[in-house]
């Protein structure tokens, strides 16, 4: 997604949302990406999953402080509250979003 | 939810890939277990120009799915799982995931390796925020910056010229005098306007305010100390072994290397090990597709002279 419908899906939305800044040439992103993928379905209406492409939305990844990927943060209220860097296991993902959830 | 198959890989680089494609051709019913890097190492690669039959070179993402295509061709299935722990069952084998139990007769641990780290103060906290270990992954955020690379391996070179398609200038750290990269990178390395080596020279520490400002170096010869500004890090200083999952069960080398014969066998009947994960490996892709084919070979051989219950 671009700058636009970052505002608003992910700035204004009313439900959390874990943004996974990425590169389509980033393996470590793939992995990432398997671990999000498993666990989308059990988190549906708490928390909404987004994506961030960094070569596409340079601003967004200077913005938020992106210098490596994969990157994942955390927004609530339109405030940045968690950050993950790199490939971690799903379980410590789950770990680390249902701590945030609380 | 236990599934059952005759030959279970571990791990989806050029050794696990490879034994995937001679067991399907063998008829082995094979799952390959992956937490989602197909092409392992070699994804991580730029470019790569040492597997024969490429004059032209191929990137390491191409490689490894054209790899993974070839045995799914023949027969061989892929999960993506997280491998938690290997145990015996009888005569079996039992594989422990994210996602249940493998149960199977054989087992290829071709888990590979994984950047080795430094250790030195500012690694941790700047992870993300300037220090790096996948310069494709992360290099065009350095874009008209000074970043170090430190080591002077095949790996430091060629991330390191991957790298001045961006940044100004890239001062290579080594801690000794010369390098133990392959000479034709050396002689590309040294002959690139935006590379400068800084010989004998350690890293001590990574400082900064919120993201990478500077490296302090000391020169291991003359203990001089230098401070260098640069935007970005990036390590190459070896790798270490996927084994942890092993530990108690086979035995490892100082290193955490898994000890083979030249069958590829481990000391547990059943149990085999290909690639980088293995002692003594050559850790190139050519040669963890040679040990995926001779594990795969050795395991099917195991498979066919055993008695089945």
């Amino acid at each position: 997604m671009g700058d636009g419908s970052f505002d608003e899906k992910v700035l204004k939305a009313q439900t959390p949302v874990l943004v996974d800044f990425w590169g389509p040439d980033c393996a470590p992103c793939r992995v990432l990406d398997v671990a999000i993928n498993q666990l989308v379905g059990e988190y549906e209406g708490k928390l909404t999953f987004a994506r961030v492409n960094v070569y596409e939305n340079p601003r967004l990844a200077i913005e938020y402080g992106v210098r490596s990927i994969p990157t994942l943060i955390f927004f609530r209220d339109g405030n940045p509250m968690d950050q993950i860097v790199g490939a971690v296991p799903k379980k410590v993902l789950k770990k680390r979003l249902d701590a945030v959830l609380v | 939810m236990e599934k059952t198959y005759d030959l279970v890989i571990i791990g989806g680089g050029a050794a696990g890939l490879t034994a995937g494609l001679y067991a399907s051709r063998a008829r082995l019913k094979t799952v390959l277990l992956d937490k989602g890097m197909i092409g392992g190492q070699i994804a991580l690669t730029d470019r790569v120009e040492n597997y024969p039959a490429f004059p032209e070179g191929a990137t390491g993402v191409e490689l490894g799915m054209k790899m993974h295509e070839q045995a799914t061709k023949f027969g061989m299935e892929t999960e993506f799982v997280e491998v938690e722990g290997l145990e015996l069952d009888g005569k079996y084998r039992r594989v422990k995931t994210s996602d249940g139990d493998f149960i199977c007769k054989a087992v290829i641990v071709a888990s590979g390796s994984e950047h080795r780290r430094l250790g030195v103060p500012g690694e941790d906290e700047f992870a993300g925020k300037g220090v790096s270990y996948c310069a494709v992954c992360d290099g065009a955020f350095f874009n008209n910056q000074i970043v170090g690379v430190v080591g002077g391996g095949d790996s430091a070179l060629d991330e390191g010229l991957f790298l001045t398609k961006f940044v100004t200038k890239a001062f290579v750290i080594h801690r000794r005098d010369q390098l133990r990269a392959s000479k034709i990178l050396q002689e590309r390395a040294f002959a690139n306007p935006k590379m400068e080596f800084v010989w004998d020279t350690v890293l001590e520490s990574i400082v900064g305010d919120g993201e990478v400002k500077a490296l302090n170096l000391r020169n291991v010869k003359t203990n001089e100390r230098r401070i260098l500004d640069v935007g970005g890090v990036f390590i190459y200083v070896g790798i270490h072994p996927n084994t942890d999952f092993l530990k108690g069960l086979l035995p490892l080398d100082n290193g955490g290397h898994i000890q083979v014969n030249l069958q590829m066998e481990t000391e547990v009947a059943g149990i085999f090990a290909a690639g980088d994960v293995r002692q003594h490996s050559a850790r190139q892709l050519v040669s963890a597709a040679g040990d995926g084919a001779t594990a795969a070979l050795s395991a099917e051989g195991y498979i066919s002279e055993t008695t089945w219950d």
